[in-house]
C-alpha cells in the first residue's frame, strides 16, 4: 500500500470513530470534542487533496471559532449527562425517519459517483490551493460569492437588533 | 472636603480622542519604568548586607552582670510588675554562703523566665528595673516551630561574654 | 518499497530541525521566566533573583524542579480525562506554531552525492500565515478545557473571558494582516520575508512596519490579547478570579500552563518580526553575504532574527510591567469599536492605493 492511502483509510476511520463518538457520548462537552476530531480528520482528507487553504480554513471557521463558540455555551449552560431530558417516544421516532431519510439521500448520492475521476483524490490536484480556489470565486462565482456575504451582512444586523438591549419607554 | 494638600479631585469627564488611543498615556509610562531602570536599587541582600538599627531599637532581653561578672538581678519583680503583657516570671531566692562571686546582693533571681509569644517589647522592664540588671538588646527574636522555644530561661537571657565585650567597646548590644 | 521511496536524509534533517527548535524553544521560554522577574524587578528599583547561580541564571531550573516535585492533585470532582488534556493542549498548540517559521535563509552543504540545500523551516507551506492563525485559534483549546473541566466557578468564568476575548481579537488580527498579504500578495512566510529583502529597496524602507504601520499596531494589540498577556490578561485576573483557568492545577500541569505560554511569548514575537520586521533580513545583508560562507551566513541571519525576537520578548516584558490591566468591557470595546475599524479603514486605504498607484 501507498502511503497516501494508508493515511486515507486511517483519517477515514479516525472521521468515523469520532463522528460516531459525537452522537453516542452523552456528555455534551465530549460530543463538541469528538466533533472536533471530525474536523480535524476531515482537514486531514482536505490536505491529502492537496486542498491546504480548505483545510486550514475547515480548522480556522470550524474547530477554531464555530467549535469554541458551541462549547462556550454548553460550559455557561452548564449542561451534562444528567440534565439531559427524556426523549418521548414520538420524538425518537421523528429523529429516526428524518436521520433515515438523509441517510438514504446520502447513499442515493454516492451512488452515482464517479469513482474513476482520480485527478480530486489525489494530491496531483491543484484545485483546493489558494490561488486557483481565489481565481474561481472571484471570476466564475463572484455574484454568488459577493449574495453570500450580504446575507451574512444581514444576518449580523438581525443578530445584533435581536440582542440589542430594549430601551426603556417612559411614559409622560 | 480635604484631608491633605495633595488630594486630588478625580475627574470624570469624557476622555478626548488622545485619551482614547491610550498610545501617549502608554509612551508615558514606558518613560517613567524606563527610567526606573537607571535608579538606585533599593534592595538588601540580607545575610551579606544588613541595615543598621535605629538607636531606639529594642530586641531580645538580657540579664545583665556588673563588672566582676556577678548577677545584678535582685528579683525584686519590678519588672514584672511593670510588664503589661505580664510576660515575666520570677522566683527569689537567698544567697548562700560562698555564692558571693555569683550574685552581687543578698536575694537573686532562681528562677527568671521571659515568654517571648507574650512579651511586646515595649521595654518597661528596663524601665522598672532599679538595678540596671535586664535591658533590651539589638538582637532580632528567632522564629521557631515549637512553643516551648519560646520561654526564654535565665539560662538563655543571662548576657555572654561576647554581649559583654561588645558592651563595654560600644555601649550597645 | 514504501520504506525505500523515502529520502531518508531528508526526515533526519527536519527531525533534526524540529528537536532544535523545540529545545530553544524550551530553553528561550524558560529564560523568559528568568527574564521577566528580572524585568520586574528592575522596573521596581530591586534586583530580582539573584540566588541561584550568578545573577540568579539556574533560577529556571530551580523552578521547574520545585514543579516536578510537587504533588499532583486532581480535583475530586473533576472530569479528569479533559483535565490532563488541557495543559497537554495548550502546550501542543504553542509548539506547532514554530513549524511554518522561516528561522533563517537556506545553506548548502557539499557531499559526496552532491550539492545538498538545507532549509532552516520545517515546512514552507504555501498556507503559513493560515497555517498559524489555525493553530492559534486552537489554544483556546487548552484553556476552555482545563477551566470547565477543573469544576470550579472562577476557572470556568476565566475560561469563558479567554474563549470570547480570543475570538474577538482573533478578526482584528486577521483584518489587520490582510492589508499586509495584499502588499505581498502571499501567504507563505517565507515569500514575505524574501520579499523584505535588505532593508532598503527601490527607494524605501522594504520591511512591512514602514509599509504597514497600522497594520503593524493592529496586530501588536490583538498579539497582546491573544497572549493573555498584561494589559489583557483578563482570563487570570487575580484580583477578580483568584488564579483563572490554571486555578485548580498544581505540579507540571501547572508548569505547562505557565510555560507554553512563554512559549507563546516566543513564537509571537518570532511570527511579529517575520511578518513585520524583514524575519531574519538585516541591513547590508547581501555585502555581508557574498563575504562569509553560506553556513555561517545562515548562522548570522538566525541570530539577527533571535535579537529581534528577544527584543519583542522584552518590549512584551516591559509593557507588562508599566500598564494596569483593562477591564473587561474596556478590552471588548476596545477590540470591537476600536481595532477592528482601524483594520478595516487600513485595508480600504491599502487597497485603494494600490489600485491607484501599483495597478501593473
Amino acid at each position: 500500500m501507498h502511503l497516501h492511502e494508508i493515511l486515507f483509510w486511517f483519517l477515514s476511520f479516525m472521521a468515523i470513530v469520532c463522528a460516531l463518538g459525537v452522537i453516542l457520548s452523552r456528555n455534551p462537552v465530549k460530543s463538541v470534542l469528538f466533533l472536533i476530531a471530525t474536523f480535524f480528520s476531515i482537514s486531514g482528507h482536505y490536505v491529502l487533496m492537496n486542498a491546504q487553504f480548505l483545510a486550514v480554513v475547515n480548522i480556522i471557521v470550524y474547530a477554531g471559532a464555530i467549535m469554541v463558540l458551541f462549547l462556550f455555551v454548553i460550559m455557561l449552560m452548564n449542561l451534562n449527562a444528567d440534565a439531559e431530558p427524556q426523549k418521548s417516544r414520538l420524538v425518537q421516532m421523528a429523529a429516526v425517519l428524518s436521520g433515515g431519510a438523509l441517510f438514504l439521500v446520502i447513499i442515493a448520492a454516492l451512488r452515482t459517483v464517479d469513482l474513476n475521476n482520480k485527478a480530486m483524490i489525489t494530491s496531483e490536484g491543484d484545485l483546493g490551493l489558494i490561488h486557483n480556489l481565489g481565481m474561481v470565486l472571484f471570476k466564475e462565482y463572484v455574484l454568488p460569492f459577493e449574495l453570500s456575504s450580504v446575507l451574512f451582512l444581514a444576518a449580523m444586523v438581525g443578530a445584533m437588533v435581536i440582542g440589542k438591549k430594549e430601551e426603556v419607554i417612559q411614559n409622560p | 472636603m480635604q484631608l491633605t494638600k495633595r488630594a486630588v479631585n478625580v475627574d470624570r469627564s469624557p476622555m478626548t480622542l488622545g485619551e482614547k488611543i491610550y498610545l501617549p498615556a502608554i509612551a508615558k509610562g514606558l518613560k517613567i519604568t524606563m527610567g526606573h531602570i537607571f535608579k538606585k536599587k533599593a534592595t538588601v541582600s540580607y545575610p551579606e548586607q544588613t541595615r543598621p538599627f535605629s538607636p531606639v531599637f529594642r530586641g531580645l532581653h538580657v540579664l545583665n552582670r556588673d563588672e566582676q561578672g556577678r548577677e545584678k538581678c535582685t528579683a525584686c519583680g519590678l519588672c514584672a510588675l511593670a510588664c503589661p503583657a505580664e510576660a515575666i516570671t520570677m522566683e527569689a531566692a537567698e544567697r548562700k554562703k560562698g555564692e558571693e562571686h555569683l550574685y552581687r546582693e543578698e536575694k537573686y533571681a532562681a528562677r527568671y523566665e521571659i515568654n517571648m509569644l507574650r512579651c511586646i517589647f515595649c521595654g518597661y522592664c528596663e524601665e522598672a528595673c532599679p538595678k540596671d540588671a535586664v535591658y533590651l538588646s539589638e538582637t532580632i527574636m528567632p522564629s521557631n516551630y515549637s512553643r516551648d522555644y519560646f520561654i526564654y530561661k535565665k539560662e538563655d537571657l543571662l548576657i555572654t561574654e561576647e554581649q559583654m565585650k561588645k558592651r563595654a567597646a560600644t555601649g550597645k548590644g | 518499497m514504501l520504506l525505500l521511496s523515502i529520502d531518508w536524509i531528508f526526515i533526519i534533517e527536519k527531525v533534526a530541525l524540529i528537536l532544535v527548535i523545540i529545545l530553544a524553544s524550551f530553553g528561550i521560554a524558560a529564560y523568559a521566566t528568568w527574564g521577566e522577574r528580572k524585568v520586574a524587578a528592575i522596573m521596581q528599583d530591586r534586583i530580582g533573583p539573584a540566588r541561584a547561580g550568578i545573577f540568579g541564571l539556574l533560577q529556571p531550573l530551580a523552578d521547574g524542579g520545585k514543579l516536578f516535585f510537587k504533588e499532583e492533585i486532581v480535583p475530586d470532582r473533576s472530569t479528569k480525562t479533559l483535565f490532563i488534556l488541557g495543559p497537554a493542549l495548550f502546550m501542543i498548540t504553542a509548539l506547532m506554531t514554530s513549524a511554518v517559521i522561516p528561522w533563517g535563509p537556506d545553506f548548502t552543504i557539499s557531499t559526496d552525492s552532491g550539492i545538498r540545500t538545507v532549509s532552516l523551516q520545517v515546512a514552507d507551506i504555501n498556507i503559513g500565515i493560515l497555517y498559524i492563525f489555525g493553530v492559534v485559534s486552537l489554544g483556546i483549546y487548552g484553556v476552555m478545557l482545563g477551566g470547565w473541566s477543573s469544576n470550579n466557578k472562577f476557572s470556568l468564568l476565566s475560561a469563558i473571558r479567554a474563549a470570547s476575548q480570543s475570538i474577538s481579537y482573533e478578526l482584528a488580527m486577521g483584518l489587520s494582516l490582510i492589508a499586509v498579504l495584499m502588499l505581498t500578495g502571499s501567504l507563505s512566510l517565507r515569500d514575505i520575508v524574501s520579499q523584505q529583502h535588505g532593508f532598503w529597496q527601490d527607494g524605501y524602507f522594504s520591511w512591512n512596519f514602514f509599509k504597514q504601520p497600522v497594520a503593524f499596531l493592529v496586530f501588536l494589540v490583538c498579539t497582546f490579547a491573544e497572549l493573555n498577556r498584561a494589559p489583557f490578561d483578563m482570563p487570570e485576573c487575580e484580583s477578580e478570579l483568584n488564579m483563572g483557568y490554571h486555578q485548580e492545577y498544581s505540579s507540571m500541569k501547572l508548569g505547562l500552563y505557565l510555560f507554553a505560554e512563554y512559549i507563546n511569548m516566543f513564537i509571537s514575537s518570532a511570527v511579529l518580526s517575520t511578518v513585520f520586521f524583514g524575519g531574519y533580513n538585516f541591513p547590508w545583508m547581501d555585502q555581508v553575504a557574498s563575504a562569509v560562507p553560506s553556513g555561517l551566513f545562515s548562522l548570522i541571519c538566525v541570530s539577527v532574527l533571535m535579537i529581534k525576537v528577544i527584543g519583542f520578548i522584552l518590549f512584551f516584558m516591559f509593557i507588562r510591567w508599566t500598564l494596569p490591566r483593562f477591564r473587561y468591557d474596556q478590552l471588548l470595546n476596545l477590540g470591537w469599536k476600536g481595532l477592528i475599524p482601524l483594520a478595516l479603514l487600513n485595508l480600504v486605504i491599502t487597497g485603494g492605493v494600490i489600485l491607484f498607484f501599483f495597478n501593473k
